[in-house]
């Protein structure tokens, strides 16, 4: 038999699939292909792990003894309360690479071949996602290590902390869902890149990431404490038992209930990004 | 019976431009419908609507006799799309990116893997199947794209521009898996700038052109309508232009056109080469010394100059509306007289990347 002939025994041959199954199965598939994508493109997860280390140790020491928190103004005790904000960052730059990788498959044509397969249609970001998801859990372990070594330390115990992990893995994961949206939205993998961070700078800074919020004028200051990324920061600092003693909690009800708040913030994020993303793959043009 | 690929009426605008303005298609089962049209003409914008890429704004289209529109994902099942540019992933193998396809088609891990090794042994692609894409070169490229789009052996395949941008060879390579696929009874659409390629390849043509299919035919009807092949001798001294003149006349299927300042004689021929060779063999005997002698098919611009008196133009393209100013003087002469202006004027008209496919 031909390679290329007989059509109708090819098609019969075909399984069909459909529902969940499907869906699982197709956005494993893709999620490998975008895995072995990092594997073979190293630098882009070398310089992911790069900047958020330079953080760590510019924070830590070129800030570190200037500012107090909650009174204290022990440069190590800065280095407790900044780490989970460090975490928090890097999770959410992430959303650039998912954002850059979706407008770069676009671009080249790759988006129009998956639309064209009778593939689950969610599956290409799903998969896009998840592989976004197990690097930034690498690069976490790795900051976590570099955290450990410049004086960093857990004090709620290992299942607190994986908690908190946990929790900032998920606010990585939603945010990558709005990464894929800019992706989808934009025309050129550049503009994916600068366009998925710009937004980032106000949304990490107005928040209790570096410094407590409560220095910070009244309107800021609710802001940053109404700001999801707060939220998950707060959560995992209280989880790693990283909040210096004397530390106002303020009274806005995330800040009281971080890790409720950091959930229901990153489900939510989930669930509108997904639903708005998938839909514009479904009509995405390059 | 509609057949394996139907459309009608369909009509697509994206802003002020309508990509597509009201299209109708017929494509028997088993047979090759080569849309042919210059770039912005519609044709990407035709491909896509049938391979559920966009929604037409209004129409209908049926593809192995599913509707297009209410199952779209009955339809991905049934066809193999090969781009205009090669769509694989530059950072995956060979072997990875079929294996991939494969399974995105639903294939079993193990079928798709066995799948993957046939195709790859079948184009050549062997030896490199462990390399990444990024090392292929453009002809393996599109082999890998196609491989990609025949991955279930599909009943309907389309193929937008596939040797767009290829040299000869591996144009001509191509050619002959497209007709190993139609001769194995895969109906197919592929859209080319090429009157040769369409010539080569399709059954039946619709030249396309602002979204309207503006004829349709076998590639003999549209050359009948275009005056098919001339012979065009460009003699070295004027007073050799009346005999010359006299023994093109003796070859030609029609009225000869002459420009006395180029000593450029021209006539519309049946025959190809071999009569070439005669008529070249005839001004020798002669002793009518020629500059140049050449054999000139209708192009693209051919096609559309007789068709629609005007150039394969785009929206953009100003030197398309020159071009097109000279080709109505032209068909209002006398046969062949498109002929005597400059050949390579229309063709510049439609270089690639002159101007924006609507779609893209």
């Amino acid at each position: 038999m031909s390679v290329i002939g007989s059509p109708a025994s090819r098609a019969a041959a075909l399984r069909v699939h459909g529902g969940i199954g499907r869906s699982v199965r197709d956005s494993l598939v893709v999620a490998k292909r975008n895995l072995i994508r990092m594997i073979r493109i190293p630098e882009v997860v070398i310089f992911g792990l790069i900047q958020p280390i330079m953080f760590v140790v510019l924070f830590s020491y070129v800030f570190g003894g200037s500012i107090a928190v909650g009174g204290n103004t022990d440069p190590n005790a800065y280095r407790q309360f900044l780490m989970a904000g460090i975490f928090a960052q890097t999770v959410t730059f992430a959303t650039a690479g998912a954002g850059a990788g979706i407008a770069d498959d676009m671009h080249k044509g790759l988006i129009d071949r998956f639309r064209s397969l009778p593939m689950a249609r969610g599956a290409v970001l799903t998969g896009r996602t998840l592989a976004d998801l197990v690097q930034t859990a690498l690069t976490l372990v790795v900051l976590a290590i570099v955290a450990v070594i410049v004086g960093w330390r857990i004090h709620e115990g290992v299942l607190k902390a994986l908690g908190g992990f946990a929790l900032l893995l998920l606010l990585g994961y939603a945010f990558s869902w709005i990464g894929a949206l800019i992706g989808l939205s934009v025309r050129t993998p550049e503009a994916a890149t600068s366009g998925g961070l710009i937004w980032l700078f106000p949304l990490t800074f107005i928040s209790n990431a570096f410094v407590p919020a409560d220095n910070m004028p009244t309107v800021l200051r609710t802001i940053a404490e109404w700001n999801p990324f707060s939220a998950t920061v707060q959560a995992a600092r209280q989880l790693f038992g990283n909040l210096p003693e004397g530390y106002p909690v303020p009274a806005a009800w995330p800040m009281q209930h971080p890790v409720w708040a950091s959930l229901i913030w990153s489900v939510l994020i989930i669930v509108l990004f997904r639903t708005l993303a998938v839909r514009k793959f479904r009509s995405a043009t390059a | 019976m509609p057949g394996a690929i139907y459309a009608e009426g369909l009509v697509k605008t994206f802003g002020d431009v309508r990509a597509l303005d009201g299209v109708d298609l017929d494509v028997p089962e088993g047979t090759v419908l080569g849309l042919l049209g210059p770039n912005g003409a519609g044709k990407t914008t035709a491909v896509r609507v049938l391979t559920t890429l966009i929604k037409p704004d209004s129409g209908s289209a049926s593809v192995a006799g599913i509707d297009v529109l209410r199952k779209p994902d009955e339809v991905r099942r049934s066809i193999g799309l090969s781009g205009q540019f090669a769509a694989v992933d530059e950072y995956l193998t060979g072997r990875e990116n079929l294996r991939m396809v494969g399974q995105l088609y639903q294939m079993s891990a193990r079928d798709a893997k066995a799948r993957a090794g046939e195709l790859l042994e079948r184009f050549d692609l062997a030896d490199a199947a462990d390399r990444i894409a990024k090392t292929y070169s453009g002809g393996m490229r599109r082999r890998l794209d196609l491989a990609a789009a025949l991955v279930v052996s599909p009943p309907v395949m389309f193929m937008d521009e596939p040797t767009t941008g290829l040299d000869p060879r591996n144009r001509q390579a191509l050619w002959e898996v497209i007709q190993e696929l139609v001769a194995g009874g895969t109906t197919l659409l592929l859209t080319t700038q090429y009157l040769e390629e369409a010539d080569h390849l399709a059954h039946d043509i619709c030249v396309v052109d602002h979204g309207r299919v503006i004829a349709r035919g076998t590639s003999d009807q549209l050359k009948a309508r275009t005056g098919g092949e001339r012979v065009e001798v460009v003699v070295r001294s004027p007073e050799h232009i009346a005999p010359a003149d006299a023994v093109l006349r003796g070859f030609g299927k029609g009225t000869s056109s002459v420009e006395k300042h180029t000593r450029r004689v021209t006539v519309p021929v049946s025959g190809g080469a071999k009569l070439l060779a005669e008529v070249i063999r005839e001004l020798d005997g002669r002793g009518i010394e020629i500059d140049d002698i050449a054999l000139r098919r209708p192009t693209l611009d051919d096609v559309f100059i007789s068709l629609t008196g005007h150039a394969a133009e785009s929206d953009a393209g100003e030197t398309a509306g020159t071009a097109g100013t000279a080709g109505t003087a032209g068909t209002t002469g006398t046969t062949g007289a498109a002929g005597t202006t400059d050949t390579t004027g229309p063709a510049e008209a439609e270089e690639p990347g002159a101007q924006q496919e609507v779609s893209s």
